[in-house]
């Protein structure tokens, strides 16, 4: 086929300039599905041995009671429910990739989706450990869903923690569906390549997928009704985590504008994780002509979108605890930055607020090291602000004599490093097992092979 | 370009075209279907220019996100309801049935159920989970190559080969779809 001039014109406005023929997807991504190499088996080893660190961290205190955390009057919510909410956050991002954007029709989104939509899963799966370990007694736990017992005691539905109960279940079956049917032409696609022990796997798993017209007909068709239903999602979960707060009387957290604040916050640091998770998994596969800085460069604008909400809703709370005239809000707030947890919320405001400021150099954008560094510190800022948002409103309420001071304990601490390794596990199985990129989706938005010169659009 | 044609089956056998061009694809289906055969497409994606030849409208898949969100948003708003009516107990001064907390649970089913029933109505209408694999099939087509299989017997297997040829398949294979 010969390229005329118009053709090369339109390359450029291209996502993935470099790819031009179809099977080459197949032949990028699935080398990826290969024996791993040593630096692959050194950090599976050191996440399998994380998740032993987590594991034995809970046993003990399953055995012990939880008052091995350092969990006390007035802080009853620690480090346990920071982890959950941070990791409720950062699973956003992958939704907003996979569904939001898809109904946007964003050009670039097609490369990263997958890792994104992978990150969602794990990280709900993350998150959903820490209210069990919070409360104690885990095998209690069941008593958060409703069921016909014996009394017929029922739930509190107006209570936003059984709101929450329903929002988190709900987000991972349909996060972990959407995934796995997203999943399922691209198994296909290597079970068609592969040998031994995989291809038997990739049989069972893609349920005997092969792309007839009458497959892709209703799953085009059942993927943007997906991608609408889990939309609202996003904004509805994490708007529903705030409320846990939010429904509360505590200063600090009976506000407003926390749904939206939120939401801007978890969408930043979920973008922020992709782009942590994404560059090393383009440098060590290879991924140069997939992910492009024209993807980064888009996410870093949304990261910075995104910052300068969470950065105004801080000032904003600033602002009206001041305007507010409450004594009690006014004690909080300033209490937030010179009080005890001062180091807290000066790392949240500089990590959160400061540093993505550099983000409105198109250097910085374009600069997949000065990207990196960034994403860090974004992640240990949004870490940190559900710390200030939890822990600090907690330790100082209304009567001065119920103040506390609240030391994570070594249990908490271990098992705040386990969560990232027991996600970090799970993510690292990912890029092995399943095309950690989307083959197919990759293949909508290539040229395609034509005979004829004719374009086919003619034919509508 | 070479044309292997394995051994013509007896009844209920058919032919396999595997194409390197999406344009050769839809023409041999635009062919096809004006001799009055009944064409079935493979892809390595979902395109629009296949869909658009097989005479594809909207897929029925609709009808079943639309009854799961119903099912879903009623018993959302049904199950707290019902559960506030048969142990009524007096929370924060507010109403024993109160429906602004209740719209979250209506919300949240809606999207669960309605998000699994168009998962399990995907699966139903395109035949998945396929048990029984089909023999006829090119493992190029999640790679990079397109297929046309028809299905016919006598001379009328004859005429579809011959429009499938026309469009200058790589490979052609034919049998019975299923072993």
């Amino acid at each position: 086929m010969a390229t005329t001039e118009k053709e090369i014109v339109n390359r450029g406005a291209l996502a993935h300039p470099d790819l031009t023929r179809l099977d080459d997807v197949n032949r990028d991504v699935l080398k990826m599905l290969t024996r791993p190499g040593k630096g692959w088996w050194m950090l599976f080893g050191a996440a399998a041995a994380g998740v032993g660190l987590f594991v034995t961290l809970w046993a003990y205190q399953m055995i012990r009671g939880i008052g091995v955390a350092g969990l006390t009057s007035p802080v009853g919510w620690g480090v346990y429910i920071t982890t959950f909410v941070f990791w409720v956050g950062i699973a956003h991002s992958g939704t907003l990739i996979s569904a939001v954007l898809f109904l946007f029709r964003a050009p670039w989104r097609q490369s990263i989706y997958r890792a994104a939509e992978a990150m969602t899963v794990f990280a709900v799966m993350t998150a959903g450990l820490f209210p069990l370990i919070h409360v104690g007694r885990v095998w209690h736990a069941y008593w958060l869903i409703p069921y016909p017992n014996s009394r017929f005691l029922w739930p509190n539905f107006k209570s936003p923690l059984v709101m929450d109960v329903f929002a988190i279940t709900t987000y991972f079956t349909v996060s972990a569906t959407f995934f796995y049917l997203g999943c399922i032409p691209d198994i296909a696609a290597a079970r068609d390549r592969a040998t031994g022990w995989r291809k038997h796997l990739y049989r069972i798993i893609s349920l005997g997928w092969q792309g007839t017209d009458a497959q892709w007909h209703h799953f085009g068709n059942a993927y943007v009704f997906l991608a609408a239903l889990a939309t609202p999602l996003v904004l509805s979960v994490h708007s529903v985590v705030s409320w846990d707060f939010a429904l509360g009387i505590v200063p600090g957290w009976h506000t407003t504008i926390f749904a939206p604040y939120f939401v801007a916050g978890a969408i930043f640091s979920g973008l922020a994780m992709v782009i942590t998770l994404v560059v090393p998994m383009r440098k060590i596969f290879g991924l140069e002509a997939y992910l492009t800085t024209k993807h980064f460069d888009a996410m870093a604008k949304l990261m910075l979108l995104t910052s300068l909400i969470v950065f105004y809703a801080y000032l904003s709370e600033f602002f009206l605890a001041w305007y507010s005239g409450e004594e009690v809000e006014r004690t909080a707030f300033w209490n937030r930055v010179f009080g005890n947890y001062w180091w807290a919320t000066w790392t949240m405001l500089t990590c959160n607020g400061l540093v993505p400021i550099i983000l409105w150099f198109k250097r910085v954008r374009h600069s997949i090291p000065a990207l990196f560094i960034v994403t860090i510190f974004i992640n240990i800022g949004m870490w940190f602000e559900r710390y200030v948002i939890v822990v600090v409103s907690l330790s100082h309420e209304y009567e001065p004599f119920a103040w506390g001071v609240y030391r994570p304990s070594f249990v908490e601490i271990g098992i705040l490093i386990g969560s990232f390794c027991w996600f970090g596990f799970w993510f690292l199985l990912f890029t092995r097992l399943l095309p950690p990129v989307a083959i197919q989706e990759l293949k909508e938005v290539m040229p395609p092979p034509l005979r004829k010169k004719k374009s086919l659009e003619g034919a509508h | 370009m070479s044309t292997a044609v394995s051994s013509p089956g007896g009844q209920n056998s058919g032919v396999l075209a595997s194409y390197e061009y999406l344009d050769s694809t839809v023409d041999a289906i635009e062919h096809l279907r004006k001799a009055g055969f009944k064409p079935q497409a493979y892809a390595p994606y979902p395109d629009h220019h296949i869909e658009h030849a097989l005479g594809y409208g909207r897929s029925p898949v609709r009808v079943w996100t639309l009854c799961g969100g119903l099912t879903g948003a009623a018993t959302g708003l049904a199950f707290p309801t019902w559960t506030s009516l048969d142990w009524p107990l007096v929370v924060g001064g507010k109403p024993i049935v109160s429906i602004p907390p209740y719209v979250i649970f209506t919300f949240e089913l809606m999207v669960l159920f309605g998000a699994l029933s168009t998962i399990i109505g995907i699966f139903v209408l395109s035949r998945l989970p396929a048990i029984k694999p089909a023999v006829l099939y090119d493992p190029e087509f999640t790679a990079g190559r397109y297929g046309v299989y028809v299905e016919a017997d006598g001379a009328r297997l004859d005429e579809a080969r011959k429009i499938l040829k026309a469009q200058e398949p790589i490979e052609m294979r034919e049998g019975a779809k299923h072993a």
